[in-house]
């Protein structure tokens, strides 16, 4: 536990003396930031409008108006920048060698992905917990249902942590960050579209399909529904990311 | 101390190790010598870890470096070729942390790294940057990090690579004050290395075992001529067929106003050669036994003249 604990520091650290971090998180704050307003601004003008009419009036709900978007857009984002979050992970180490001081210590490779793994998952949490707190806002001029908000966010966390499992797989598969960045991302947009081929596939590969879409698995998270497949669904994901790397790691070094 | 028995390791169909067998003994610094590409860095990733032998066995201090890596690597210390630094931290950052990861109790980690600063001689750059310090200081920052940990076994990769003369020297004062409770293993591909710094030597080429032993043995093994330089006032090449008279003597070359006798080892000519000298009046001035070095070993190791 002290080594995972022990890699997880200088990671975390390493993030946050280099821009990476400092980059990707504002640029994710700014841009979540800019829909979080569109979207009030837009519940503002329609609730304007509907406040003549009371029977309107009473369907206005912030939740679905405002966060169930807000959490959509949010994931496209997130999308977009976790494959630059993982990418050094392995990628670097290998370009400057520092891979044989940790291969060649007394610790072991799961521990040595965890400690990364978790290190990413900070930074994950960093950004998710700065946006937020835009809904401070909200709650301090609306009265929107606080539950739904937090299984948005659990939603988001879970997903981004699914994104990062696959994106520290692609870093550990090559000594290049922008490849790294770049299969991650390809990938992960793939695995996000993919109940588009269920639309045409039939029986058992359209479940099959829409099981592995992101996608699907995120829809159901945003409208407030916790799904027990969903968490099982994400969880899978982490895993298998993070076995795939154990696997590329071992078979590096026997090859 | 060190044990390899019939290592082997294929890259694909290429084989970079080929059947090695040598010991190290507890204590001593051995130099592991060969012309690049022989071998040297896969035989030393092998021991320390880093990778997997094809074939064969290894041990150090009794572990099997297979079987229990992780006893190996605890008792260990390792300096990669490429010294593994992170640019971005500073010497004490990047020291604590592989104090850390070296499982060094958290009690003791501060003493481990002031010790291994000290040891290594770092204290002007410790809070520097790594990316910001010279080249002999990172190599430096490498030997600390192979040391934090007191390992009874180092392992160092082409130590003094890179490195300008004064550097050179000081590298291998630090390796040669690190030794007694520690055994050392050096790789290197310069001979000068060997001789001023190592008890022993382990000579590979292409992967093979040429030679194995400490410094006296080896050279007595290969030493079977001996050669001396003579310099007269007078004469020059005319002489040689009157030396060639001289009992004994095998062979007699005129080289940089110089001669060069040889004969074989077993009967010593040098008595009989001065007596010539000082009857026919040249004017003896110099007698310089030439010492077999181990660059002539080498060299003729490396060129096949001498199987094991």
């Amino acid at each position: 536990m002290s080594n995972i604990w022990a890699i997880c520091k200088k990671e975390v650290k390493t993030y946050f003396t280099s821009p990476i971090a400092y980059v990707a998180i504002t640029v994710f704050l700014v841009l979540s930031g800019f829909f979080f307003q569109s979207l009030m601004w837009w519940f503002n003008t329609q609730s304007m409008q509907m406040a003549r009419n009371p029977q309107y009036y009473q369907q206005l709900n912030i939740n679905q108006m405002v966060y169930s978007p807000l959490f959509h857009n949010i994931s496209i984002v997130l999308l977009l920048m976790i494959p630059l979050i993982t990418m050094r992970l392995f990628a670097d180490e290998k370009r400057i060698k520092t891979d044989e001081l940790l291969y060649t210590s007394p610790i072991s490779i799961n521990q040595i992905i965890l400690g990364k793994y978790f290190a990413s998952l900070f930074v994950l949490l960093v950004m998710l917990g700065l946006n937020g707190l835009l809904s401070l806002f909200t709650f301090a001029y609306g009265n929107p249902e606080l539950a739904p908000i937090l299984n948005g966010y659990l939603g988001l966390f879970l997903m981004g942590a699914a994104f990062m499992g696959i994106g520290i797989f692609f870093s550990s598969l090559t000594e290049n960050q922008i490849v790294a960045a770049v299969l991650t991302f390809g990938a992960l947009l793939l695995f996000w579209i993919l109940n588009w081929a269920s639309y045409s596939a039939s029986g058992m590969w359209r479940d099959v399909l829409n099981y592995l879409s992101f996608f699907q698995h995120f829809d159901d998270m945003t409208r407030g529904i916790l799904d027990t497949t969903d968490l099982v669904y994400y969880l899978s994901m982490v895993i298998f990311g993070l076995f795939l790397t154990h696997s590329v790691i071992q078979s590096r070094r026997w090859r | 101390m060190i044990e390899v028995e019939h290592l082997n390791k294929k890259y694909g169909d290429l084989e970079a190790v080929r059947n090695l067998n040598f010991k190290v003994d507890e204590g001593k610094i051995w130099g592991l010598l060969g012309p690049n590409a022989a071998g040297k860095t896969t035989t030393m990733r092998i021991l320390t870890g880093y990778l997997p032998a094809t074939d064969g066995k290894a041990s150090v201090a009794g572990f099997d470096v297979f079987e229990q890596p992780n006893e190996v690597k605890k008792i260990m210390g390792y300096l990669p070729e490429v010294v593994p630094l992170y640019p971005d931290m500073t010497v004490d950052e990047y020291l604590a942390f592989v104090a850390e990861i070296k499982q060094i109790p958290s009690a003791k980690r501060k003493d481990a790294l002031e010790k291994a600063i000290e040891t290594a001689g770092l204290e002007v750059v410790r809070k520097r940057l790594i990316k910001n310090i010279s080249r002999g200081f990172k190599q430096r920052v490498g030997i600390a990090q192979a040391l934090i940990h007191d390992p009874r076994v180092l392992i160092l990769d082409e130590p003094t690579i890179g490195l300008d003369p004064a550097q050179i020297i000081e590298i291998r004062q630090l390796i040669r004050s690190l030794k007694g409770e520690r055994t050392i293993m050096l790789s290197t591909h310069i001979l000068a290395e060997v001789t001023q710094t190592c008890d022993g030597v382990v000579i590979i080429r292409d992967g093979r075992l040429m030679a194995s032993g400490s410094l006296v043995e080896l050279t007595a093994s290969v030493k079977d001529k001996e050669r001396m330089t003579v310099k007269l006032k007078s004469g020059g090449e005319e002489l040689i067929p009157h030396f060639m008279n001289i009992p004994g003597t095998e062979k007699v070359l005129w080289e940089n106003d110089e001669f060069v006798f040889e004969w074989s080892a077993d009967k010593d000519i040098r008595e009989n050669v001065a007596r010539y000298c000082v009857e026919k009046e040249l004017g003896l001035i110099e007698m310089k036994p030439h010492m077999m070095s181990i660059e002539d070993l080498y060299l003729k190791i490396v060129s096949g003249d001498v199987a094991q």
